[in-house]
């Protein structure tokens, strides 16, 4: 193995998502005010790089799509122990739904071909369709596993993966080059060091715009997204009172009855 | 002026922040029980670069300044007070060594240290007291190639989770008949005595260290013979108050955050706590507070990293910030009401931890008394 490129989103911190709010008429999230971070499965793809990149010397390139302003986050990805980042960033791109994002993405892992792996996070906290990696893949013409559970490296080619379904677990194997998009049993993430820090800032953090991708435009952005959201409405949370009446077990066997009802069991 | 961190300070904020909410709380239900600290823990930091945040890397350290070791405090002591403190003092040790020690004493003791293979400790006070640096009463005696060290050295942090002990001891009269010394805990006299079991900062280890004719290598002289005061005097005044005052911003910051959730979260007649005016006066006045300290803490670590003389600006930032974390913390026990006071709620644990800073590392008093002569010097009369 020897270029592993991680797609890795900034999504609004989960800590601060009390305070998230949506814009009415634009139908968006406010990010202003919201600090960014990784998005958590993606720290998953992360560390299965890094682990590679501990074991085989890989080159580990970050790549994601966002405004200028969240250079800190990609930075925060090289403290961990990325070689280098892109960050794409342009306001062609705004309004992509995943499909023109994995144009996009897409089109910026082949400028950085060759490369052996592709990780991704299984979904991120904001957008949560869970599209991009597998609309990526196919793109690139490369396979693609997810719900990757866990991953070895046998020598320096051969992966073996299990994949989560919903009845248990698929062994794969695989080849290189391949897209694989990782859940939150794969791996626990490391939490860097100082060292890195301070070795991350001596990383090339680049800046892509469509100048260096030549998408056509109709392809990318608001204009190349079919999907067109139609509303969003924020769920309402109501409390509302039952009175029970009649004896203690004919008031339990009501509230049970009641349980059974919502299908809370 | 600028007032904004550097992209460096904001990641080291962070990394530190997750290392503690991930790694210390579990900890802190048992060492609130046992009162003992977490060795265990202590690899861990030094993977991540607390143990050796001002270690030089050359000893295995980080290399970072002062502001970079106050941001790390900061956000240890946001989640344990316990934990920052017993880093803090570990840094004081570190500080001592790398400003007084010679080449083959960094080497052989700066590296363990920063690499966390144990701890550090800096023994100066006494039962006799710890402000009154001169009454001081363990002695030192050279006999052919050793020091032989005689006394009782009290309120020690990390007294008995360190190996490397840097006492202050007697070796003749007056302010130059102090001298400081590497005591290393394996050596023949050396025994640690008491543990203490205090309010707070439970998990950060308060004992006593016994010197019964221990012997130590002529060589194991910090500084020099008479040197004693300075090595004492800068490392309490440069690291130990910068790191109080870190360790209580920390726990200022927690108060914020605690009684912000609390009185945003609890409905009474209607609405949360917060919308009453009475609560959010209480939040405007640990809200100001923690940014007064926040300043003060963050200009005394920039001073040094600037090598400037800060000694005044070190007293006002310890004295005030400890201060004003007791105060904050009974505010934030007072908005929770009588859930303030059940140890379900962290906020009874930060005013039990805030009140062991201020007498910590020098009191509020002997910080006034500093401050005193700083305010006055302009118009002493020569």
């Amino acid at each position: 193995m020897d270029r592993v490129i991680v797609c890795v989103k900034p999504v609004p911190d989960p800590q601060a998502w009390d305070r998230l709010r949506l814009d009415p008429v634009t139908k968006t999230l406010i990010r202003e005010g919201i600090p960014s971070v990784i998005n958590p499965l993606d720290r998953h793809a992360l560390e299965a790089a890094l682990e590679i990149k501990d074991a085989h010397a890989a080159e580990v390139v970050i790549l994601a799509m966002a405004p200028a302003a969240a250079q800190p986050v990609l930075r925060e990805a090289l403290s961990l122990g990325a070689d280098r980042a892109v960050l794409l960033s342009d306001r062609a791109f705004a309004g992509s739904d995943t499909l023109a994002t994995s144009r996009i993405l897409a089109a910026a892992i082949r400028r950085l071909q060759p490369f052996d792996l592709i990780c991704c996070g299984n979904f991120t906290l904001d957008g949560s369709t869970a599209q991009v990696p597998s609309q990526i893949a196919e793109i690139l013409g490369i396979p693609n596993i997810m719900h990757v559970s866990q991953m070895t490296l046998e020598g320096d080619k051969r992966l073996l993966v299990t994949q989560k379904i919903e009845q248990g677990y698929v062994r794969l194997e695989a080849e290189p080059p391949l897209l694989l998009s990782f859940t939150k049993e794969a791996n626990k993430p490391r939490l860097g060091s100082f060292l890195e820090i301070l070795a991350a800032e001596k990383r090339e953090l680049a800046l892509w715009t469509n100048a260096d991708l030549n998408l056509e435009e109709a392809l990318i952005g608001l204009k190349g997204s079919p999907t067109q959201m139609a509303d969003l409405l924020v769920r309402q949370k109501k409390r509302q009172g039952l009175r029970l009446e009649g004896s203690p077990a004919e008031m339990a066997q009501q509230l049970a009855d009641k349980i059974h009802r919502l299908g809370l069991i | 002026m600028d007032f904004r961190l550097s992209e460096r300070e904001d990641l080291l904020r962070k990394m530190t922040r997750e290392f503690a909410e991930k790694e210390i709380t579990p900890k802190i239900e048992a060492m609130e029980e046992t009162g003992e600290f977490p060795v265990d823990l202590l690899k861990p930091m030094a993977r991540l670069g607390i143990t050796g945040v001002i270690a030089p890397p050359e000893y295995g350290g980080v290399g970072l300044g002062y502001l970079a070791r106050t941001i790390v405090l900061e956000e240890l002591g946001r989640v344990s007070a316990a934990i920052a403190m017993a880093m803090q003092v570990h840094h004081m040790a570190i500080a001592a060594l790398k400003d007084f020690g010679t080449e083959e004493q960094k080497k052989k003791y700066i590296s363990p240290l920063a690499e966390g293979d144990t701890m550090g400790c800096v023994a100066v006070t006494e039962p006799s007291g710890g402000s009154d640096v001169l009454g001081m009463q363990s002695t030192a005696e050279l006999q052919g190639d050793k020091w032989i060290l005689n006394g009782r050295k009290c309120f020690i942090t990390n007294s008995h989770t360190s190996n490397y002990w840097i006492v202050i001891a007697r070796t003749g009269e007056g302010p130059k008949g102090l001298s400081a010394f590497i005591v290393d805990k394996i050596a023949p006299g050396a025994k640690t005595g008491r543990v203490e079991h205090k309010m707070g900062l439970k998990g950060s280890n308060t004992g006593e260290l016994v010197l019964d004719n221990c012997e130590v290598p002529k060589g194991n002289i910090l500084s020099q013979e008479g040197g004693g005061l300075s090595v004492a005097l800068k490392t309490v005044s440069e690291s130990g108050r910068t790191g109080m005052a870190a360790v209580a911003l920390g726990i200022l910051q927690s108060c914020y955050e605690e009684a912000g959730k609390f009185a945003s979260e609890r409905v009474l007649y209607g609405k949360p706590i917060a919308a009453l005016q009475a609560i959010s006066f209480y939040m405007a006045e640990i809200y100001t507070e923690l940014d007064i300290c926040r300043l003060l803490c963050y200009r005394a670590s920039w001073m040094k990293d600037q090598n400037m003389r800060f000694d005044a600006e070190s007293a006002m930032a310890k004295s005030y910030t400890c201060d004003a974390a007791a105060r904050c913390a009974k505010k934030a026990i007072e908005i929770h009401g009588a859930y303030g006071i059940l140890k379900e709620y962290k906020v009874q644990r930060l005013l039990r931890d805030a009140m062991v800073t201020i007498s910590a590392g020098g009191t509020g008093e002997i910080g006034k008394v500093v401050l005193g002569r700083a305010a006055l010097a302009p118009f002493q009369k020569k």
